[in-house]
């Protein structure tokens, strides 16, 4: 997974509340035998205006120019800033798989869907809650500034708005932890591997036939 | 301190274990299919890493193998890229795999043991639920996730909290056609589908010992149907014998070593269980499932229970479900329920020595002039794996099947899971197909499905299907 210390980033305003796995990637993509290659597909019912499946080429497609991620503006955006319940529905790892693929590090939401907030962190995506006054006032200048960007600082847990304003957040340490040095569970298994090896050279002493 | 066998394996795998009693355990053995492990691979190499020992992998593709006209290749696009995702991962990490065209292929949970990659003492995965099959070899085997399997392949290891044990003891001697299949559907019975669950269970006892090892095999296949985290039954000289003969077994002094310590792999005399069910085998008749779930069991001269007589509402609701599901009537003799279907198969039961037995029966009944009946609209055996088949073959068996009127397929899952071309279609009219298989589960197939246990199948049971 890659470390997550420091990111700068365009902002992209998604005003819809209650937003739900089968949204950011639709079912008919879950056949697929990839974690990767989701991001085309990301929002697929809401980007573009026909019926996306698995295999198709993505880029003659139709696009809906009232999708706020379509509008020219927002091209290379890598925070996205959401509304409450943010990921509910199933619990499909395929959705931060998406979000990562398109290019997301960072979500901004008053209160997230909880299996999707822990996929996040597995996935290498920062999920930050705040209180509904300021994912407003976010949502407000992103909304009236063209280039809008955050940029999030996770070891000091604050985001700097463009004019200079620090907001605090709140993150679990263990998790932060894991973001920063970019470790996932088999990153954090790979920490014993001194273990590992000294137990394996010992087997293969004891059980040499395991080791033909 | 006297030890069970599980604590004998548990501890012979400890590589860390974590103030809250997490343990970090060395897996030695890692079967891999197409299905669970696409992702995993993918994984792996977006992170950069590679398998750890790729000496501890055997691969094959199971699920989605064709059964009839393998040459004529996978027609299903989705099938197709599975199976052909495993051959590339196999190929670029420098795996063994035996692919569809190799005669060793089959099901993971029969190549393993028949290969003798199953070994006593060591720590099995795989991602697949059946894979607790691979401790009649007095091993520790359990299924797996994806997310695992990646974990298994860059770290060699597992995070895994320690179990309860169970200690299942059949005392004395089986009825005649009694197979293991009805110890463990008579089992299921008994402690429910979640009888199991937070245990490692070991089957013991005398009757358990007079198993042979496709016996037990079946035995700790089915100890997941009862929540289990894993079955498994002591090593005795039957486990030795079956594995000297197989082609990794070690050998010269290494064997010498081997046999050594595998002879320890028992549970001591005074070993402590957290619980205990002792079952007389006298009492244990064959069994057939009526439900979509496998403690939905009677034996096969009873009739199809009645909801009102369930133990309690939540019981009787499921009853009724069940029946409504299977399309069958309350207290219908079970001898009297027609069969559409009749597979003879899966990870199960589908070794060699389960395929004698069904061998037996169509033998019997091509003797008696009968045949597999009009009503019965497919019947077919599937053996386990290429060497499984061409054994049968070589022993003339399959001319028995076909004589009686069977299929004869090539090696793979098949209709245990369907998600190959040997798929059951839903009729929408009465009467539905009703299948005789090894997995009793809603919409497993697509359709209702019993469990007919056995190897031989019940006589009268059989006797509708062969009329
Ligand atoms: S035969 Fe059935 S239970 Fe066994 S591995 Fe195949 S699908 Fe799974």
């Amino acid at each position: 997974m890659k470390p997550f210390t420091k990111h700068d980033g365009l902002v992209a305003p998604l005003d819809r509340a209650n937003v739900d796995t089968d949204a950011i990637i639709p079912k008919q993509f879950l056949k697929s035998i990839k974690r990767s290659g989701f991001g085309p597909n990301a929002f697929d019912e809401w980007r573009y205006l026909d019926q996306g499946e698995p295999g198709k080429s993505n880029h003659d497609r139709p696009l809906n120019p009232d999708f706020v991620l379509n509008q020219a503006r927002y091209q290379g955006a890598s925070v996205l800033l959401a509304r409450e319940n943010f990921g509910c529905g199933s619990s499909r790892e395929h959705a931060p798989w998406a979000l990562e693929d398109y290019g997301f590090r960072v979500i901004i939401a008053p209160s997230f869907a909880d299996i999707f907030f822990n996929n996040c962190f597995k996935n290498g995506i920062l999920p930050i809650v705040l209180p509904a006054e300021t994912v407003d006032r976010l949502f407000r200048e992103a909304f009236v500034n063209e280039g809008y960007a955050l940029t999030v600082d996770l070891a000091a847990q604050t985001i700097a708005t463009p004019t200079g304003d620090r907001i605090a957040f709140d993150v679990d340490p263990e998790r932060k932890n894991r973001l920063l040095n970019g470790l996932d569970d088999i990153g954090i298994t790979l920490q014993f591997v001194d273990r590992i090896k000294a137990y394996e050279t010992q087997r293969r002493q004891e059980a040499p036939w395991l080791f033909q | 301190m006297a030890r069970t066998l599980y604590d004998k394996l548990w501890d012979a795998h400890v590589v860390h274990t974590e103030p809250d009693g997490a343990a970090l355990l060395y897996i030695d053995r890692h079967l891999v299919h197409e299905v669970t492990s696409p992702q995993a691979f993918e994984g792996l190499k977006l992170a950069g890493r590679a398998p750890w020992r790729t000496a501890s992998i055997l691969a094959t593709p199971d699920h989605n193998i064709p059964t009839a006209d393998r040459d004529k290749g996978i027609v299903d696009p989705v099938s197709r890229t599975q199976v052909e995702t495993l051959d590339a991962n196999c190929a670029e990490f420098g795996l063994t795999e035996f692919g569809m065209a190799d005669p060793r292929q089959g099901i993971v949970h029969v190549i393993g043991p028949e290969q003798g990659f199953t070994l006593p003492g060591t720590t099995l995965v795989c991602g697949d639920s059946h894979t607790s099959t691979h401790g009649a070899f007095g091993a520790l085997a359990f299924g797996i996730g994806t997310s695992e399997v990646e974990h298994v392949l860059a770290t060699q290891c597992l995070w895994q909290k320690k179990s309860k044990t169970m200690l299942v003891k059949v005392e004395g001697q089986l009825g005649k056609g009694v197979t293991a299949k009805d110890i463990a559907l008579d089992v299921i019975g008994r402690i429910g589908t979640a009888g199991g669950t937070g245990y490692a269970v070991e089957f013991g006892g005398s009757a358990i010992r007079a198993l042979p090892m496709e016996g037990r095999m079946t035995l700790c296949n089915m100890a997941i149907e009862a929540g289990a985290r894993a079955g498994m039954v002591a090593v005795d000289e039957k486990t030795l014998a079956y594995v000297k003969a197989t082609p990794r077994a070690p050998k010269g002094e290494n064997w010498d070593k081997a046999e050594a310590w595998w002879r320890t792999l028992v549970s001591d005399a005074g070993a402590a269980f957290d619980a205990i069910l002792e079952i007389q085998a006298e009492d244990i008749r064959p069994q057939v499932t009526w439900g979509t779930s496998p403690e939905m069991v009677v034996s096969v001269g009873d009739k199809v229970p009645d909801p009102n007589n369930a133990p309690n509402a939540v019981k009787k609701s499921d009853w009724e479900r069940a029946l409504h599901y299977m399309g069958l009537a309350a207290n219908t003799p079970i001898a009297e329920i027609p069969v559409d279907k009749v597979f003879i198969g899966s990870c199960t039961n589908s070794r060699i020595e389960d395929l004698r037995e069904a061998a037996k029966v169509a033998r019997w009944a091509t003797g008696a002039g009968r045949k597999v009946a009009g009503n019965v609209k497919l019947a077919m055996v599937v053996p386990g794996s290429g060497l499984v088949k061409a054994q049968a073959e070589a022993e003339g068996l399959h001319k028995d099947f076909l004589a009686a009127g069977f299929e004869w397929r090539d090696p793979g899952c098949s209709m245990c899971l369907a998600m190959n071309a040997d798929r059951l279609e839903r009729a929408s009219a009465v009467p539905r197909p009703r299948t005789a298989t090894s997995k009793a589960a809603r919409g497993r197939v697509g359709v209702p499905t019993w469990s007919a246990r056995p190897w031989p199948p019940p006589r009268r049971f059989m006797d509708i299907s062969l009329m």
